[in-house]
């Protein structure tokens, strides 16, 4: 069931996190009286927050008089809202049929080994989660991931990890430069 | 002297492939040597294998070139659009010539996907060009009362094109019948099947269609409310769709009194789905519009009497309202000729997996499985031997080699034990485990149960403890008939299509690969040496010749071995993923 995809307390490092929900205003006046309005009200939070915290489901609730309960409901029926933090860049490894069939499942083991987390998981640092996603509708040229708005395609485990440890070097540069 | 014409596809598999990179550089090009051309953006033309895609229209007529680099785009221009001289080896697609890839567009027929590639899907007046917006006008000009456009879509023998096959037309006298002050028209957008990309590809390459095609709808069941609701992992499709809807608000296709017919008011909205197949369901669909958990609803009510706020409401997918302006402005005829007796006109299926030309084609229902295949498709991967074909995703189910010479419509569809489905084809070749594909699907539709119902949320979870015990080598001998037995009862005390499906896979699959369970469970082996706890990389030491290539590549660093002398695997730390099987090159490598 769904509820399974709610990470396990232990990884929750929310602390010092600061959680500005004057943010929300604008989201909550566009959608103010409007029926129906839960699901994207959800999605703007994300959007801003990059996962719904718990301030974000209580102004939602105080505001616009959906019971806490519903929103949690909601939220964790659909496989789109995530209830905790995620790292800066998120894998998305495809798993569709026609990625499983070129053998997707070979990436997402590479990109564990590589990063030592499990799917859904963060890395320590806070740099890569990794998801499996169902079908990013890239067929032709599976087995695809996407990292941000750029989708790989044609992997082998070895090419994927290769292209996470790019992004890895070329973070800890800029963070030296800066 | 008309001027060159220069089209780049931005679909999302071509900007997948880096066709945003190309069509940057051709700007720069163009802008930095200030060359006469127009340079256009394009969506999909189902090409797939061949993305990025890049299509010159000169005097002599059109070329595409396919597998364009910035370095190829570069040659592309100097030679032909500066020298007027085409790069023949380069052109998968003219008229002029023939290319080796001529057979994947013979034997199509373009209805739903008439514009997709053809037109800049940003722009309503390209699409208007191509007799856009005309059957609306029609009806509005020729005064067609209601009635005769249900009959038109009726005698064109239009289906659903999402799954159910159920006749569009009466569909839409159901909703008609129905007496109330507001109405709704939905398309269903929430293309969530694994394997299928038709939806996304007609919603990025021309939306028009598909929302000109609700328009004529809710005309015909008399609605006032539109709703789109596409899945957001859709990100351009939404894009464009609210773009179009814009477009189409200045121009009065939407609003008050629409094309002048008197009391015609219709808007229509996007609605963004958050991540669940099983909003694909009508009656879950409306669940979530109204921003609830999308479980599916028990029927009756239908829709058509109660649906979404409890008003009448009528669902059609994306691409059965793609073919309704094609249909009412040139004739129920223009449609029905194509296909079989029940089947008629056109489908789209999405060809992927171990296929060589993998893409989107648009062939008359009644065109055999073998065709596809291997005339269009081109045949199998590295030409291995092909095995099956997945229809329907995970309500379908695996159409095995035996049966290629099949005639693709509903009905004989669906006799395999397989569905028509929203048009996925996954082919598989002999390096597919059937067990492990079954388990797959299962899977997937565990995940996505919504939980609603005891046999789908328990029974699927039962039916993949099985699967995965059989793929692990852990089978034990009644485990075949007790998958039976589970899928049948889960068929038949599931409330909606989803949970009623969903053992299909594994159907199919006993049906037609039951030697393939029998072996993983007696032999604890798997023929297509797919299944991974079942297998085992080996290095035979008089082969390796200590390259170190296999070394080197290793994700998890589990070969071992000095150079020039023989390496060595550590099971234990080995994943099994193929990369050191499939990289050497002296065949030293076995796999058991």
């Amino acid at each position: 069931m769904r509820i399974q995809r709610l990470q396990p307390e232990a990884q929750v490092k929310t602390k010092g996190d600061v959680i500005d929900t004057i943010l929300l205003e604008p989201l909550l006046t566009k959608y103010q009286g409007k029926k129906g309005s839960l699901i994207p009200l959800l999605q703007g939070a994300q959007e801003i927050f990059g996962y719904i915290p718990r301030e974000a489901f209580e102004k939602i609730s105080k505001v616009s008089g959906i019971q806490l309960s519903d929103m949690y409901g909601v939220a964790t029926f659909y496989s789109q809202f995530r209830l905790n933090p995620v790292g800066k860049h998120i894998i998305k490894v495809c798993h569709g049929t026609a990625c499983h069939v070129q053998n997707a499942d070979a990436i997402s083991d590479a990109i564990k080994e590589a990063l030592n987390v499990k799917d859904g998981e963060t890395t320590e640092d806070r740099l890569f989660t990794l998801e499996s996603v169902a079908c990013l509708g890239c067929c032709s040229l599976a087995p695809v991931m996407m990292i941000g708005d750029e989708a790989y395609g044609k992997l082998t485990g070895a090419s994927s990890v290769k292209i996470i440890k790019d992004i890895k070097i070329k973070e800890s540069q800029s963070n030296v430069s800066a | 002297m008309a001027q060159t014409k220069v089209i780049v596809g931005l679909g999302s598999c071509g900007i997948a492939a880096g066709a945003n990179k190309v069509y940057n550089k051709i700007k720069a090009l163009k802008e930095a040597e200030k060359l006469e051309f127009e340079l256009r953006k394009t969506s999909c033309i189902g090409m797939c294998y061949r993305e990025p895609l890049v299509e010159v229209i000169d005097e002599t007529g059109s070329f595409i070139y396919g597998d364009v680099t910035e370095d190829k785009a570069i040659e592309i221009l100097q030679q032909h659009v500066i020298g007027f001289n085409p790069i023949k080896e380069y052109v998968v697609k003219t008229d002029l010539f023939d290319t080796p890839d001529k057979a994947y567009f013979e034997g199509q027929v373009k209805i739903a996907l008439r514009n997709c590639g053809y037109i800049d899907p940003e722009s309503i007046d390209e699409y208007e060009a191509r007799d856009g917006y005309k059957a609306i006008k029609k009806i509005a000009s020729d005064k067609v009362p209601f009635e005769a456009v249900i009959q038109t879509v009726l005698d064109s023998g239009l289906r659903g094109r999402g799954g159910g096959g159920f006749a569009t037309g009466m569909k839409w006298r159901f909703a008609r019948n129905n007496q109330s002050d507001d109405k709704y028209i939905i398309c269903n957008a929430d293309e969530g099947d694994p394997g299928a990309f038709m939806d996304r590809s007609l919603l990025e390459g021309d939306p028009h269609a598909v929302l000109e095609g609700m328009i004529i709808g809710a005309y015909a069941i008399g609605a006032n409310h539109g709703v789109i609701y596409c899945r957001a992992e859709y990100p351009l499709a939404i894009k464009r769709l609210n773009i179009a809807l814009e477009q189409a608000r200045q121009k009065g296709y939407l609003g008050k009194n629409i094309c002048g017919i008197e009391g015609f008011n219709l808007d229509i909205y996007v609605k963004e789905g958050a991540g669940a197949f099983v909003c694909g369901e009508e009656t879950a669909l409306m669940q979530s519009i109204e921003g609830k958990r999308g479980m599916p609803t028990k029927r009756p009510p239908f829709p058509a009497e109660s649906g979404l706020w409890k008003k009448p409401s009528n669902i059609n997918n994306v691409e059965t309202f793609a073919n309704i302006p094609y249909i009412v402005y040139n004739g129920a005829g223009s449609f029905n000729k194509y296909g079989t007796e029940k089947s008629k006109g056109t489908k789209v299926f999405a060809l992927t997996g171990k296929i060589k030309h993998g893409g989107l084609v648009e062939v008359p229902m009644g065109i055999t499985l073998k065709d596809v295949i291997y005339k269009l498709g081109g045949g199998i991967q590295n030409d291995k031997e092909f095995k099956a074909v997945q229809m329907g995703g995970p309500s379908g189910g695996c159409i095995p080699k035996h049966l290629a010479d099949l005639q693709i419509d509903y009905d004989q569809v669906n006799a395999t034990g397989a569905i028509m489905g929203s048009g996925g084809m996954v082919v598989m070749d002999e390096t597919t485990c059937m067990v492990d594909i079954a388990r797959f699907f299962l899977d997937f539709t565990q995940k996505e149960s919504c939980g609603k119902c005891t046999f789908c949320r328990i029974g699927t979870k039962r039916m993949l403890e099985i699967l995965t015990r059989i793929t692990e080598g852990k089978g034990v001998e009644s485990d075949i008939a007790t998958l039976e037995e589970l899928a049948a009862q889960i068929k038949d005390s599931t409330l909606c299509g989803l949970g009623q499906t969903a053992p299909n896979p594994v159907l199919t699959t006993i049906k037609y690969f039951r030697h393939e369970y029998e072996a993983h469970i007696r032999d604890k082996k798997c023929p297509a040496l797919s299944c991974k706890t079942l297998l085992t990389y080996e290095i035979k030491p008089d082969k390796c010749t200590g390259c170190m290539v296999c070394g080197i590549k290793c994700p998890v660093k589990a070969i071992e071995g000095e150079k020039k002398k023989a390496h060595f695997i550590h099971q234990e730390q080995c994943i099994r993923c193929g990369d050191c099987y499939s990289r050497c090159k002296f065949d030293a490598i076995t796999v058991s």
